[in-house]
């Protein structure tokens, strides 16, 4: 799946990397809590949060995840703009709740990591 | 890479939760444009970041040392915050003494040291009430 294959399939608007929108991704979080984040090591992933602020765009950077979805129509404001551009990090927003949106993503075959032990 | 041994030093400023990571933003930064092998970056990033917001969320920042030698990466954070009662306590996942208000800036979940600990080879937590934390931790190459 792809950053736009998300973007359609949630509805959602392409805020930041619409250059990088043909860039796959494999697996997928959900979480407002950054350690909970920290906690799923993977490559190529998607974070769908609720959780909007500069911490955010940190905690993605220092695991490589590739792209965001802020749920129910969360706007980034400018500085994590200018830090998602910066860290290479597409910003999608979605109307959905993360309920609905993790589960649209997974009914079209994306998955979360292996359980945490 | 060489064999030379390089330090990085960096305050932590206290009480500015929107700088939090910046110090290991700049480490991993740097680690990648020596080469180092990216799991390693990120392992290394990771439990940086994670021990660089206790130090904002929990003492009034500090400072840290990063060492890069050809065997390992090690971290030394230093802070002189209230310390840690209970270091058995703290390393349990789920523990947090974090208020609502950090709570609702996404921290919180007692998650960061056994994060930490996952990430790494080796951590050192030495706490005295009243004076201060020090973990060190290490990622071998
Ligand atoms: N540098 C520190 N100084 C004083 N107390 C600390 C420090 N680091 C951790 N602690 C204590 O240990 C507890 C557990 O820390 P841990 O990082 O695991 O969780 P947290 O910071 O509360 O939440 P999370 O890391 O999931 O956001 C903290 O709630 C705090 O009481
Ligand atoms: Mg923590």
């Amino acid at each position: 799946m792809t950053i736009k294959d998300i973007r359609d399939i949630l509805m959602a608007e392409l805020v930041v990397g619409e250059e990088w929108g043909d860039r796959e991704v494999h697996t997928a979080c959900g979480s407002d809590m950054m350690s909970d984040v920290l906690a799923f090591m993977k490559d190529q992933s998607v974070l769908l949060t609720g959780l909007c602020n500069l911490q955010v765009i940190r905690t993605c950077e220092m695991m490589d995840i590739i792209c965001i979805v802020f749920v129910r129509g969360k706007l980034p404001d400018e500085a994590m703009i200018e830090m998602a551009k910066e860290k290479e990090i597409a910003i999608l927003t979605s109307g959905h709740r993360m309920f609905s949106a993790c589960g649209m993503l997974y009914e079209k075959g994306l998955r979360g990591g292996p359980d945490y032990k | 890479m060489n064999n030379d041994i390089i330090v990085m030093t960096y305050e932590v400023p206290a009480d500015d939760f929107t700088r939090a990571g910046e110090a290991s933003s700049s480490v991993k930064g740097k680690l990648k444009k020596m080469g180092v092998n990216p799991d390693i970056v990120r392992k290394v990033a990771i439990a940086m970041y994670e021990g660089e917001i206790n130090m904002v969320i929990h003492a009034f920042g500090g400072t840290i040392d990063v060492i890069v030698s050809p065997e390992e990466i090690m971290m030394i954070l230093k802070d002189q915050g209230p310390g840690i009662e209970d270091i058995e306590l703290a390393m349990q996942a789920g523990y947090s003494t974090a208020p609502d208000n950090i709570r609702s800036l996404g921290f919180g979940a007692g998650m960061g040291l056994p994060n930490m600990k996952r990430y790494t080879d080796d951590m050192k937590i030495e706490s005295i009430l009243g004076v201060g934390t020090t973990v060190t931790m290490r990622v071998s190459m």
